[in-house]
């Protein structure tokens, strides 16, 4: 099944895309444009290559032995697999927040300043002042902002994972990932970082993964649903999830399944 | 029957209660002989004399028992070895973790550990038939037996335990660590030497420290290749001698029950207590590193 959003305004577009472990399909023919200050979300049940597949927007697969992409995935025109392109620029304008969050064993400072200095920021000040923005745009200033030189271990998962939204947002990315970032937060927590990526998105395109389709609903404008590695339907948020063109994904939103 | 059967589990339990206790058993006897055999010396010198005493004539009349330049001998050639150690050893964890490809580190690791396992008697001869010639040329030095050689000789010896554990390690830092250093456009080598090696800090330390352990308590090799001078050293290319290869050397020619006996039990009690002050910095660095990571 082929959809994608005529004529919008679009950030990245993935072309008849394979994906393999191994020899294994992982993930089929799967056509879908991300827009421009929007948000995409990506649902499906467990096992479906859902994780796998934004992974695949990053080229952040590529760390992981014995995998193979087939097709084309376009930032602006350009496709982020030719092999003249450069992974770590690449990476640098497609940030990633993760399922499970994992800051640095560092101080919350220097979480956020280490993406700075690798991308060759080295005047104090502007590191300092852009932690401080960064810090301020993931709504987590207030709560740090007297203890920076803590160790990020010692914040709250929630917080936790805000400081990893801070550390995407510092290196200013054109579009950010979200790997199910809410999955293994409580539900105040996971209504800020909604709230977060609602704000987000007037200035970044972000796609998300998420196994809680409430959250796709409510935050997404568009939404992709994957099922065993197929990409079997993609449309705006609101028709998918009152009236799906396809009888599959008709029965995972009702719960028939998943 | 139940009876019977409590009866078997009962001794069995004794028999394992035994295994469990009888090193702890060993290792409270070995404590307790050391300090009783050295004691009578302290009748006749201060501890401090003995500690800090700049001079070890065991056999002079008067004998002098002082063991500064023995410690001070042990030291150099631990530090020496470290020098040799730290870098080579790690920068092989490093390479075997991170850069390898799954088949090489297949063969690495275990060589490396194989390493270990060369006799120290085997390393020694190696040392003075290769190592004593070789510095001799290229230093110009009346002898090739010296604290350099020893240091050499022992950072090989040091290597497999910090290479070893070091990798265990590295290779034990979360992926998500890594993950997010790529995320950010960190390049592998950024990532390896600002986020994963870091990581590993604690475990790190805590190999190293081991490994020193290891040199500080080695004797063979620094018997025949130290140059065994108990003069207080000055540089790495002197003769020095350390507290174990004094041991080794003297305990044989020594008279049981003369001051020069007592004596040298007493430096094998202040080897006891650096080696034990070292394996307890280890291990809590070590746990420390698994709070951080957990």
């Amino acid at each position: 099944m082929v959809s994608s959003i005529g004529g919008a305004n679009l950030r990245m577009e993935v072309k008849n895309l394979n994906f393999y472990y191994g020899r294994s399909l992982a993930l089929k023919n799967i056509n879908m444009g991300i827009e421009n200050n929007k948000v995409t979300a990506v649902i499906g049940p467990s096992g479906c290559g859902k994780s796998t597949f934004i992974r695949i927007l990053n080229r952040m697969n590529d760390i992981i032995i014995g995998t193979r992409v087939e097709g084309e995935i376009l930032l602006d025109e350009q496709n982020i697999y030719d092999p003249r392109v450069d992974v770590v620029e690449i990476r640098r304008k497609i940030g990633m927040v993760f399922q499970k969050s994992n800051p640095f064993p560092k101080s919350i400072f220097d979480n956020i300043a280490y993406g700075l200095r690798i991308n060759g920021i080295s005047n104090k000040t502007e590191i300092i002042d852009r932690v401080e923005m960064s810090l301020k745009n993931s709504a987590l200033w207030d709560e740090v902002k007297d203890r920076l030189d803590d160790n990020a271990f010692e914040l709250s998962g929630g917080q936790q994972q805000r400081l990893c939204i801070a550390r995407a947002l510092a290196i200013e990315p054109e579009v950010i990932l979200f790997d199910e970032p809410c999955s293994a937060l409580d539900p105040i927590s996971t209504a800020k970082i909604e709230e977060l990526i609602n704000q987000l998105k007037e200035k970044y395109t972000i796609a998300i993964v998420t196994h809680n389709m409430q959250q796709a609903a409510r935050i997404s404008d568009y939404t992709g649903f994957f099922l065993l590695g197929e990409l079997i339907e993609f449309d705006k948020t609101e028709k998918i999830f009152t009236n799906p063109s396809q009888k599959q994904t008709e029965d995972y939103i009702t719960g028939r399944f998943g | 029957m139940t009876i019977k059967k409590n009866k078997k589990e009962k001794l069995l339990e004794i028999l394992f209660l035994f295994f469990a206790f009888l090193s702890n058993i060993l290792l409270v006897g070995i404590i307790i002989i050391l300090f009783k055999e050295s004691l009578p010396l302290f009748k006749e010198i201060k501890v401090l004399d003995f500690l800090l005493g700049r001079h070890w004539y065991p056999t002079y009349d008067p004998p002098e028992f002082g063991i500064l330049p023995l410690i001070l001998g042990s030291l150099w050639v631990t530090i020496g070895s470290l020098l040799v150690a730290v870098p080579l050893g790690l920068g092989a964890a490093i390479y075997i973790s991170e850069i390898a490809s799954t088949n090489l580190k297949e063969i690495l690791k275990p060589a490396v550990e194989v390493l270990a396992g060369i006799p120290s008697v085997v390393l020694g001869f190696f040392g003075m038939v290769v190592i004593a010639p070789f510095l001799q040329n290229v230093f110009k030095l009346p002898t090739g037996l010296n604290a350099l050689n020893a240091s050499i000789l022992l950072g090989i010896m040091a290597i497999p335990t910090i290479t070893s554990i070091s990798e265990d390690c590295i290779s034990a830092v979360p992926r998500g660590f890594k993950e997010a250093s790529y995320a950010l456009g960190a390049n592998r080598w950024e990532t390896m030497i600002k986020v994963t090696v870091p990581a590993a800090f604690s475990g790190i330390s805590s190999a190293v420290i081991l490994g020193m352990g290891r040199a500080i308590g080695e004797t063979m090799t620094v018997l025949m290749v130290a140059g065994g001078a108990a003069i207080i050293p000055h540089s790495f290319l002197q003769p020095v001698r350390t507290m174990t290869a004094t041991i080794a050397a003297e305990m044989g020619e020594t008279a049981i029950g003369s001051d020069h006996y007592f004596a040298l039990f007493g430096i094998a009690v202040v080897l006891f207590i650096l080696t034990l002050i070292f394996n307890i910095i280890a291990d809590l660095v070590a746990q420390r590193f698994r709070k951080r990571i957990v």
